[in-house]
């Protein structure tokens, strides 16, 4: 019996060491996403991302994930378990894995690391982002166009720079459409709740906002919408088809797939370095989901503006610009640096509510 | 700031929706601590029986059915409780935070493939001329035939424990097994009805969140609404007439914080949210200061029974 167990634990150890071997000429990816990957949204775009990179290379490359990992110290332990399992690359993909990801960088100088959407960066740890108020310019021009009662409605979750920068570009864009246009914001506190989104959605709703737009990651606010019947939203993140084309009209569409594949090359070629990413329309990290069931003609100014951007000629965030308290932003013609934008902590003027601190 | 946008119609009549799942958890909890149990595991029953509800839903195509197979999960998992409890005379304490935790996992894993779909909507009855009623018609007459199912059940559970003679011997039970058990009562076998039927209760919560209130299914979508059972049943001190007011209370205050930040109100979020949480402390220390508040509670809630000792 004893001799059999140890027979059965040294081919067990060949194995594991044959594993070993093996992975040594493959490159290994690790993943670490907020939500589940069946969201519809964020995550699931990550993932999708994921996906086309095993596609792309193939056996050469090996890829782990971990969802639903929460901001703070489990994401920590996450990442050490991910660099100590043999990780080569790690992208953490939500803005509240930046501490995390920076302290473990610091302890595995070998692995390479990528976060998403956040500011520190070190020899070891790139950032990449996506410029989503490129396509909150387009959505916010949609919405200004599409509201009757005036009143649109958007779900935030954390008051950050990000959404902050996607709130400003849509009103902006939706007061040029309708000077008459209000934006009223619930900030959630939440990157993904469907219950508490799906609330915050009905509130809106009940107060008369007839067009929604969401920076949180469910499709819930979708389902309260078609339940309410005449209001529409936005996808966010990914194409959330399954609701066009109403009340579905448009969406934000992350393509992280290209910028993926390109790090992982990197790595394969020994050329990875430390960068700072920061993509839009143009490239096509980000997308506009197929424009539906809408007006032929708002349609078309919206693919207008949408060219327009990813031709370089025009910033969504482009003067005369007031901040809210009145204060002069952006003077005639002036656009806004990328500093500022990435540092951005305010409302532009017009906007009624103030930012919760 | 433009309070005039709330609605107050609109705003009982989605509260009342809101709360529809605490009332059920709550309410099957209830009737479990009334028999002398406490099952901390409401949290785990409500998202197993949202994921149950939710899969037969999708499967069949009827919220019905689906409604129904979540009240069978939440009760299979509440047996598992009870015969853990009850047989094995396992620790309540433990075992009921075990059971949050173990219909968190095989809830998520049941739900593997059942997430990013739309389920077959549960329609609203339709009760004609009602529902056009000013004020009434929206607030009394215009919901889906679950919120209704949950107020019958909140004055069934009260009837029943006030007027019948199994109300009588349940409360017995908890109010004390041993005298319970001399005059001939299975003090078991009533325990694992009451923990079946709190069971039930709690997963037929959980598949409202997942069926009508949201509608789709994600991992730990219940999001803490077992613990707010609990604690109602407690602010309620154990009595059904005012599960219905706490349950409306925190559903209430949940709605009421969206609607005062859609309305440009600066209320602080965080201090709304723990509001309910407050009161039912300050509740507790009230209860507790009085004389008979002591009384309150069942007097063998989460005492083992054994008919040896």
């Amino acid at each position: 019996m004893k001799r059999r167990t140890l027979l059965g634990a040294t081919a067990a150890l060949a194995v594991l060491a044959t594993g070993a071997f093996a992975q040594t000429d493959k490159v290994k990816v690790g993943f670490v996403y907020v939500g589940p990957i069946g969201d519809g949204g964020y995550t699931y775009e990550h993932d999708q991302a994921r996906l086309k990179v095993i596609e792309h290379f193939g056996d050469k490359v090996e890829t782990v994930y971990q969802e639903s990992v929460p901001e703070g110290a489990d994401a920590e332990r996450v990442m050490t378990q991910m660099a100590l399992s043999g990780t080569d690359l790690i992208f953490a993909t939500s803005f509240g894995f930046m501490d995390p990801a920076a302290n473990v960088a610091a302890k595995f100088p070998n692995v390479k690391f990528e976060h998403a959407t956040g500011y520190k960066t070190a020899p070891n740890l790139a950032i990449y982002n996506a410029r989503f108020y490129e396509g909150r310019a387009v959505l916010g021009h949609i919405a200004g166009k599409m509201t009757k009662t005036n009143k649109i409605g958007y779900i935030a979750s954390f008051p950050i720079p990000e959404v902050l920068r996607g709130i400003n570009s849509a009103y902006i864009h939706a007061k040029k459409a309708n000077p008459d246009v209000e934006f009223n914001i619930i900030w959630a506190y939440t990157w993904f709740d469907p219950a508490k989104e799906a609330d915050a959605a009905k509130a809106l709703i009940e107060q008369g906002n007839d067009v929604l737009l969401q920076h949180t990651d469910s499709t819930a606010p979708h389902a309260a919408a078609q339940e309410a019947g005449n209001v529409i939203a936005f996808g966010q993140a990914s194409d959330m088809a399954e609701y066009k084309p109403m009340p579905r009209v448009s969406s934000i569409i992350d393509n992280w797939a290209p910028y993926y594949i390109d790090r992982v090359q990197a790595v394969m070629d020994g050329t990875w370095e430390t960068s700072d990413t920061w993509d839009g329309i143009a490239p096509g990290m980000v997308e506009i989901g197929e424009i539906t069931g809408i007006p032929e003609d708002v349609k078309e100014e919206a693919l207008a503006l949408k060219d327009k951007i990813a031709a370089g000629e025009y910033h969504p965030f482009t003067g005369p610009l007031n901040k809210q308290d009145g204060s002069v932003w952006l003077a005639e013609g002036e656009t806004a640096e990328d500093g500022a934008l990435l540092s951005m902590d305010f409302y532009v003027e017009g906007m009624k509510s103030e930012i919760p601190n | 700031m433009n309070l005039g946008a709330i609605d107050p119609v609109l705003l009982i009549a989605s509260l009342m929706v809101a709360s529809t799942p605490i009332i059920l958890a709550a309410l099957g909890e209830l009737v479990v601590e009334k028999s002398g149990v406490l099952n901390l595991g409401v949290e785990g029953m409500m998202i197993t029986g949202a994921i149950c509800g939710f899969a037969v839903a999708v499967e069949t195509g009827s919220p019905v059915l689906g409604f129904v197979l979540a009240a069978v999960g939440g009760a299979v998992m509440a047996l598992i409780f009870g015969i853990l409890t009850q047989y094995l005379l396992s620790n309540q304490v433990a075992t009921g935070l075990a059971l949050t935790l173990f219909g968190l996992g095989i809830s998520a894993m049941i739900g593997q493939g059942y997430r990013g779909i739309k389920p077959p909507a549960t329609p609203k009855l339709d009760m004609g001329p009602l529902s056009d009623l000013p004020v009434v018609g929206r607030i009394l007459f215009s919901h889906d035939w679950m919120v209704y199912f949950a107020l019958a059940l909140v004055a069934a559970v009260w009837a029943f424990l006030k007027f019948t003679r199994g109300g009588l011997i349940l409360r017995a039970v908890g109010e004390s097994h041993d005298a319970a058990h001399a005059l001939g009562y299975k003090v078991v076998r009533i325990r694992l009805a009451a923990i079946a039927f709190g069971g039930a209760c709690a997963g037929m919560g959980g598949a409202y969140i997942s069926l009508v209130r949201v509608p789709q299914w994600t991992d730990g979508m219940t999001a803490g609404a077992g613990w707010i059972a609990l604690a109602i049943v407690v602010f309620s001190s154990w009595r059904a007439g005012r599960v219905l007011l706490g349950a409306y209370l925190f559903g209430g205050i949940t709605v009421l914080q969206l609607n005062l930040q859609a309305a440009g109100v600066p209320v602080p979020v965080e201090i709304l949210s723990m509001s309910p949480f407050v009161i039912t402390i300050i509740v507790l220390v009230i209860m507790s200061a009085t004389q008979r508040g002591a009384a309150v509670a069942p007097a063998m809630l989460g005492r083992i029974f054994h008919a040896s000792s």
